[in-house]
């Protein structure tokens, strides 16, 4: 047992007589602190500010639309050019025969305006519209179960874009290639208003809370097949 | 001050810490895992609204509804049309990937000229204009020579306008040779006009919701025979009226596995155990009586043309078909022939179906009035439940086909098959007697919605006599083999395309016409096949351009159906509703006015086929068919080929059953490669043992082995057509083979 004992001491011993040798002095210790905090830095103002400018690009969409202007001249709020079908299935955003019955000249003094008539209404072109609030592939989402069945407003997903007298940039993630408004301007997940974000912990944060009218119509009940069908 | 490796390791940390502290590498892991959920190559349906175009499917004579979902001008999916009174919503495998065919990067885009070998594959574009002008040119060539009865046409689709028009076509250009593609329905008919009296047009009528007792001779009720998703219906309704089926046929096919009873009997002899119920029936007198005594002629005795009353099918019957002698045909036992009659008779609404597999072959003459006669022993004929002849919808006739000297004295030659009409074609007798230049060599073959060269057994000898025939045009839309062994291919709209009547659906009840409507415009450079035979009509002028007087195929059909028009565009189906079918009719416009079981003409009897091949061939092989094949003009598309069970299809290699007891004989065991050999050819296929197949059989099944159309078909398995060969029926002309001999060895 002694012994055992001794012989540790000793290696230890050694151990120390090494070390002491190596050990820095005060100056390289400096250095030692001063690249920890120079990679620190740099990687933290890379990961916060530059990446997620590289992670997004930024388009501007065709036309600058002004959803103010147009809501005051409509009679049905947001349900006058974003309706639902006849067959429950939601329209999205209008297409030109929605916008002809106005605009098949020009009506006012904006350059936008023209620009949409010349470039799209008289060649009978769609407008390619950059879709804000477009879900994932992988996402079944029903309009009509969330503003018909449920009597959601609008502003809840989508905020106060009705009020709007311009198109805000898009933003686009270059690798999943879906809308920032869809993932949340905020990358660590901070949110201030319900419409922040429309990620899957969002949607759940609101079914978790209102438990009684969730699930899928035809089964009645919860699960990964609601939504990814 | 000193930098060393420390320092290096300090500043890997320190990005290390940062990093982890920063929000990419949480994003980017995020963004990853969501990207891998929606690969951007991923196919996905185009955003938009919906809309649904009602039509009929036509890709079987199945004539199903069908509703097509589109998003534009996109088609999204196929679905069944609710409320066709065919099909009530359902669709089938083949159906469902109709858009696949539609959409097919393989399909032909344009008017193509050979450039080089005939079968080479080597192609150019041509316009129409040239395509109409080359060979109208020839036709015109022909005809001024006296030579029009040299060009013959065949067409796969069922009696509809458009084989209506292509059959005028001929008759005006002076050609007697027009052939369409017969099948188990061709037997039908004959059946009916040869018992009941029906007339050619008239096809057979089943009023199978109505039946409680199904006795099939191997029809595949369930995998494809008559109107396949309406069949489906009608054995769910089955299922709740429990109505049973007998299922007679030497495999265990599925519609046998679903069935009530399965009995299994040696292949071919399905006629003899007709002839052997029946005389269970008349022996016990379990027969109806009163039908038989009141409505029919020919029971008790015929007279012949010499005016000596001979043995009626009572008689000949009793005689040669006792339960003992069937048994020795049949293999099975007395007491089984016995107890199947006996349940027969017991059902208030029996009937006796035949039609081996999908009906794709018209078989034995013989054996179709054995099993018919069944149903007339128990007044099955015209009743609730029963069996009857379902007149052909009336069409508008058209204006007669002007007079013309060489129309005239050319339909009047001899048809290449021996047959005296069109309305039963012989089309395997074409091969023969285009190889033998008898009457008369072929100069010109038309083919229209067929693949001849796929679909007719003995695919060799009907290969040979293409390379003898100096001007082939296909119209097809697709590569099949016919139209890569064409001269010059002037392609079709595909069904989803083209706007023109479907027959009447295969084995209904009542007497439907249905639009199939143009639901796409046309994708490329396709011309309705209507179209093209009304510019080559109008190309050869005169009276050929006299008689088919249409500005395009839409006239033609608007003045073929007339009022009908108006329904069929509005529901996209028309139905006799004036008339009650069955009917009850209890009198026939046979010679006798009554049904005949026999006459001067024929008796029911049973003549075994001689199927090919000698001794040393010890086994028999049979064709089988699934609904995830389809095996006729339409190749199947790869949605069906991708749900073909490994027992059919392993990778590149179809497979074979043989029951384990034959293959443990020979010493081969599962997926063993075996060379394949009958009379007629030989394949590599793999061994798939199987209990439900009778020892000493082996099947094979119909749709694979295709040399042509695109990547995802071609060089699948083997064709079943190579290795097997026609028998003419000497009744009908019409092939009557079921099967033939084979061997297996080790490959």
């Amino acid at each position: 047992m002694s012994n055992s004992d001794d012989r540790t001491q000793t290696v230890s011993g050694k151990a120390a007589e090494a070390s002491s040798t190596n050990k820095p002095d005060g100056s390289s210790r400096g250095i030692i602190v001063l690249c920890f905090c120079i990679g620190l830095v740099v990687s933290l103002v890379f990961g916060w500010v530059v990446f997620p400018r590289l992670l997004y690009s930024r388009k501007q969409q065709p036309i600058d639309f002004n959803h103010s202007l147009h809501a005051g001249l409509v009679s049905n709020g947001c349900e006058s050019c974003h309706f639902l079908r006849d067959d429950g299935t939601y329209s999205g955003t209008p297409k030109l025969a929605q916008c002809i019955d106005c605009h098949q000249d020009v009506q006012g003094n904006s350059p936008e305006e023209a620009k949409f008539v010349e470039q799209y209404v008289k060649k009978g072109i769609e407008v390619p519209w950059l879709v804000y609030a477009r879900q994932p592939d992988c996402v079944f989402f029903s309009h009509a179960a969330h503003v018909k069945a449920a009597k959601m407003d609008c502003v809840t997903c989508h905020g106060n874009i009705g009020d709007s007298e311009h198109l805000k940039v898009y933003e686009q993630n270059r690798i999943s290639g879906y809308s920032r408004d869809v993932e949340g301007a905020s990358l660590i997940g901070f949110k201030k208003h319900t419409w922040d974000r429309m990620k899957m912990d969002d949607c759940s944060e609101c079914h978790q809370k209102q438990k009684a009218v969730m699930g899928s119509v035809q089964t009645q009940k919860e699960g990964c097949f609601v939504c990814h069908k | 001050m000193k930098i060393d490796r420390r320092s290096f390791l300090s500043l890997g940390i320190g990005v290390a810490a940062g990093t982890a502290f920063s929000p990419l590498p949480w994003k980017l892991m995020d963004d990853v895992s969501i990207w891998t959920q929606n690969w951007p190559w991923t196919p996905v349906p185009a955003k938009g609204e919906s809309t649904y175009v009602n039509s009929v499917c036509t890709l079987c004579p199945g004539s199903c509804g069908i509703s097509v979902r589109k998003v534009d001008d996109r088609g999204v999916k196929i679905e069944g049309m609710k409320g066709h009174p065919v099909n009530q919503g359902g669709i089938c495998a083949l159906g469902l990937a109709g858009l696949q065919l539609l959409y097919s990067p393989d399909r032909i885009k344009t008017p193509l000229k050979r450039s080089g070998k005939r079968g080479e594959g080597k192609w150019v574009s041509i316009s129409w204009d040239q395509a109409i002008s080359e060979v109208a040119g020839k036709l015109k060539e022909l005809r001024t020579g006296g030579q029009a009865h040299t060009v013959a046409g065949i067409t796969g689709g069922g009696p509809n306008t458009l084989s209506r028009l292509f059959k005028r076509f001929l008759a005006a250009y002076g050609s007697p040779n027009f052939f369409n593609t017969p099948s188990i329905d061709n037997s039908y008919r004959l059946a009916l006009q040869m018992m009941n009296g029906a007339t050619p047009d008239a096809t057979v009528g089943l009023d199978l919701e109505n039946t409680d007792f199904i006795l099939s001779f191997g029809c595949g009720l369930l995998d494809g025979w008559g109107s396949p998703v309406h069949m489906f219906k009608t054995n769910t309704a089955w299922r709740k009226t429990q109505a049973r089926v007998i299922q007679i046929e030497p495999r265990l096919s599925r519609t046998a596995a679903k069935a009530y009873q399965w009995i299994p009997i040696t292949p071919g002899s399905e006629g003899a155990l007709a002839l052997g119920i029946a005389n269970v029936l008349i022996t016990e007198s379990l027969y109806r009586k009163d039908f038989v005594d009141n409505y029919t002629s020919g029971f008790e005795g015929v007279v012949n043309a010499s005016g000596e009353l001979q043995k009626g099918f009572k008689q000949h019957v009793l005689d040669n078909f006792s339960p003992k002698a069937v048994s020795e045909i049949t293999g099975l036992d007395p007491a089984a022939i016995t107890l199947l009659a006996r349940e027969f008779a017991k059902a208030k609404a029996p009937i006796a179906l035949f039609g081996r597999g999908q009906g794709k072959l018209p078989g034995s003459m013989d054996e179709a009035l054995s099993i018919h006669a069944l149903n007339m022993l128990m007044g099955a004929i015209n009743q609730k439940g029963g069996i009857y002849a379902l007149p052909t919808p009336d069409c508008q006739a058209w204006p007669a086909v002007p007079p013309d000297a060489v129309a005239d004295s050319g339909v009047k030659e001899p048809r290449l098959d021996g047959a005296p009409s069109d309305v039963y074609s012989r089309l395997n007798q074409l091969p023969p007697a285009v190889l033998s230049g008898k009457p008369y060599p072929l100069n010109v073959l038309l083919v229209m919605e067929a693949n001849p060269l796929y679909t007719m057994s003995n695919s060799k000898s009907v290969q040979e006599a293409f390379n003898k025939i100096p001007l082939v045009v296909s119209f097809s839309s697709f590569m099949d083999e016919t139209a890569q062994n064409s001269d010059l291919i002037l392609p079709n709209h595909i069904y989803l395309e083209r706007q023109e009547d479907a027959p009447l659906p295969a084995g209904f009840s009542k007497p439907v016409i249905s639009l199939s409507k143009a639901v796409f415009k046309p994708l490329h450079n396709t011309r309705h096949a209507g179209d093209t035979l009304i510019l080559l009509a109008k190309g050869l002028g005169g009276s050929v351009a006299e008689a088919l007087p249409w500005k395009d195929f839409e006239a033609c059909l608007k003045q073929a159906m007339g009022d009908k028009m108006e329904s069929l565009q509005k529901t996209g189906y028309w139905i006799n509703t004036g008339a009650v079918f069955p009917d009850g009719k209890t009198t026939f416009t046979t010679p006798s006015g009554k049904f005949e079981f026999a006459s001067s003409a024929f008796c029911p009897g049973f003549t075994p086929v001689k199927i090919e091949g000698d001794a040393s061939y010890p086994l028999l092989m049979i064709p089988y068919d699934t609904m995830r094949l389809a095996s006729g003009y339409t190749a199947n598309p790869p949605f069906d080929t991708k749900i073909l069970e490994e027992t059919i299809l392993l990778h590149q290699d179809g497979l074979i059953e043989i029951n384990p007891k034959t293959a443990q004989s020979m010493g081969l065991s599962e997926n063993d490669r075996v060379l394949l050999q009958t009379p007629r050819g030989q394949a590599n296929v793999l061994i798939h043992l199987e209990e439900g197949i009778m020892p000493g059989v082996i099947a094979l099944p119909r749709g694979l082995g295709h040399t042509a159309y695109d990547a995802y078909i071609a060089g699948k398995g083997v064709n079943l057509n190579g290795l097997t060969g026609p028998i003419a029926d000497p009744l009908s002309g019409l092939d009557a083979a079921w099967g033939i001999k084979a061997k297996l060895s080790k490959a």
